[in-house]
């Protein structure tokens, strides 16, 4: 017994017997393990793997295979996932089936090109809204004294850390016919009757710039903060008026931020899902909708599937746009 | 310079009322007595009848639990994820794969949910096949699907987080550790871990929200019976205003009102504290 106990504590002076796990876990207390782990070149794989292998196959896997169903076949007495695409037939040949039915469906069927096309309407009226608010809040915070600015901020964020859910469900409270704004209005005798605003394109737009606005204050305040001043006074001894420095100096410096901060509201506001349900038009869906009742409802999976893949399509390019200014606003950071 | 700042200054004040006019209003009517939410019953509210019957609400009080178990559980697991891939993208220089991983990682950040939320429960249900094909185990979607879902999606944010906050300091500290002979890992606990914890800290805080808040990713993964709270809220809010509901947003609204009031505290505090130590470095 005693003798046993002494060889394995003599282990720790004996590394290599018990085999390389032994040695990390038992030779290399806690602290030192992870230093081991890290220490080693493997141990910094293991660091970039790790987070890399889960977004592979939690983000990029469920691509491939949403991909996958939307080339497979509909057929309404079937289980999905229907039928698959490859096939291992008998010979061991590999048989890949393409059915492009979906896709064809999605750019005749007339509800869902209008869907596409109220979706884009929406999310784009509702960005050019959120900058023209934002835009203005961004540069006044930007231009407040330092004390003030971080208070500023604090309430520019503070809606966000409140429920999104809770926040557009306040609305419905405000636009219906007999709600807060209705009341206040006819109570001051401005109106005689109701102006109906539920489920209107316009509680749509209103939801959108209420949710999405901090998105667009922020990338526009780190932007509008970072100018040099200098440059604007220099405009002026030279003769501009306010308005024109505005115009020429700080307007072009602040493309970035107008970009990062546009797309980062077009680009969700396209598949927006919970805003037009609670505050919509019931006769007008959006994109995100449809599929979801694609999904759900009708159980046709192939379709929800392309319409997805398209929708993913639509913004590929704004997304890498997206990206190309976050890494040159990352890159600024550093310098 | 004047008009422009006037103008901005009124645009100012007018986007704060439009922010925070809707929750005054949501905290207001959840005191009012009366079951048409938004008309004012001026003879016995206010009253906190609304209250009460929350707390006999047992299926709003089971999806809480839900929520907050999947949230906690949520956010560790994005803090650990994207802690490591905001060091890796600020820290470990060029590297294979580097550009795919910065936009696996930025890509979830934008894509619509209904997109997101498709794709994983596809997955998830391609893996029940398997699963049950090669092994004949048999698994329900639930909470386990609706963390690894959220887990997915918050580790971006908490990996921009770390990632801008490391890229606000230059390495050299790190380097003058290496230099003197400290170890890679010892480096990166006494140095790198400390720099970035206010990061790692709110970015938990920022994944337990978004978590806590997620209604659509979670409808497409979550199986049947497990339900989180905002889809007991979506699906009751969906027939119109429900003053239980108001009464559990103001009660939402009071805890991140307190939570922010506290961090800030806690923040000057250390301010302070600071500001006293560098004095005394400075006169001792």
């Amino acid at each position: 017994m005693k003798s046993s106990a002494a060889r394995a504590l003599g282990a720790r002076d004996a590394p290599g017997r018990l085999g390389p796990l032994w040695t990390i876990l038992f030779r290399y207390g806690p602290p030192r393990w992870t230093e081991y782990v890290l220490k080693n070149w493997s141990g910094q794989r293991l660091v970039i793997g790790l987070p890399y292998l889960w977004l592979l196959v939690f983000f990029l896997i469920p691509f491939l295979i949403v991909f996958k169903i939307s080339f497979a076949e509909f057929s309404p007495l079937g289980r999905p996932p229907y039928e698959p695409v490859f096939q291992w037939l008998d010979e061991g040949a590999l048989q890949i089936k393409l059915l492009i039915g979906s896709y064809v469906y999605l750019f005749n069927e007339p509800l869902y090109v209008s869907s596409w096309l109220y979706s884009l309407k929406v999310a784009g009226f509702s960005t050019i809204l959120c900058l023209l608010l934002g835009y203005p809040m961004a540069y006044a915070i930007a231009r407040s004294p330092p004390t003030y600015r971080n208070v500023f901020l604090m309430l520019v964020i503070l809606p966000f850390w409140t429920s999104f859910l809770l926040r557009v469900y306040a609305w419905i409270g405000l636009l219906k016919n007999d709600g807060v704004i209705n009341n206040v209005l006819m109570g001051l005798g401005i109106i005689d009757e109701p102006m109906t605003m539920m489920n209107t394109s316009f509680a749509v737009y209103i939801g959108i710039v209420y949710s999405y606005l901090p998105f667009m204050i922020l990338p526009l305040y780190s932007n509008l903060e970072k100018h040099d001043l200098t440059l604007l006074e220099a405009a002026q001894d030279l003769g501009a008026s306010p308005t024109r420095a505005f115009m020429r100096v700080t307007l072009p410096l602040s493309f970035p931020g107008i970009m990062a901060g546009s797309l980062l509201v077009f680009i969700p506001a396209v598949g927006e899902y919970v805003i037009p349900s609670l505050l919509g038009r019931t006769d007008q869906l959006m994109i995100a909708k449809l599929l979801s009742d694609e999904f759900f409802l009708n159980r046709d999976w192939p379709k929800a599937s392309a319409v997805a893949i398209v929708m993913l399509l639509l913004l590929v390019v704004p997304i890498m746009i997206f990206q190309h200014f976050q890494n040159k606003e990352l890159a600024a950071a550093k310098k | 310079m004047k008009a422009q700042g006037l103008f901005s200054k009124v645009m100012l004040g007018f986007g704060f009322l439009f922010l925070y006019v809707p929750i005054v209003c949501l905290v207001v009517f959840s005191f009012n007595d009366s079951r048409s939410v938004t008309v004012w019953n001026s003879e016995t509210s206010p009253s906190l009848r609304w209250y009460q019957r929350l707390w006999h609400d047992d299926q709003i009080l089971a999806a809480a639990w839900v929520s907050i178990k999947v949230a906690a559980m949520s956010a560790s697991g994005a803090v650990i994820l994207g802690t490591l891939a905001g060091l890796v993208l600020a820290r470990f220089g060029p590297f294979r794969g580097r550009a795919m991983l910065q936009g696996l990682t930025t890509a979830p950040l934008v894509m619509p949910e209904v997109i997101t939320g498709l794709s994983m429960l596809l997955l998830f249900v391609s893996l029940e096949q398997l699963l049950r094909h090669f092994f004949g185990v048999q698994f329900d979607r639930g909470i386990p699907t609706i963390t690894i879902a959220h887990i997915t999606f918050t580790m971006s944010y908490v990996t921009v987080v770390v990632q801008s906050r490391l890229a606000g300091f230059d390495d050299s500290l790190e380097e003058a550790a290496l230099d003197l002979g400290a170890r890679p890992a010892k480096v990166f606990f006494r140095i790198t871990v400390p720099l970035i914890l206010p990061a790692i800290l709110s970015g938990w805080l920022l994944a337990f929200t978004l978590s806590w808040d997620d209604v659509v990713i979670t409808q497409f993964v979550a199986g049947p019976g497990s339900n989180t709270l905002p889809m007991v809220i979506f699906s009751r809010v969906r027939l119109g205003v429900n003053p239980v509901v108001n009464a559990l947003a103001t009660l939402m609204v009071l805890i991140v009102a307190l939570g922010v009031i506290l961090s800030a505290v806690l923040m000057r505090r250390q301010e302070q504290r600071r500001k006293r130590e560098e004095q005394m470095a400075a006169t001792g």
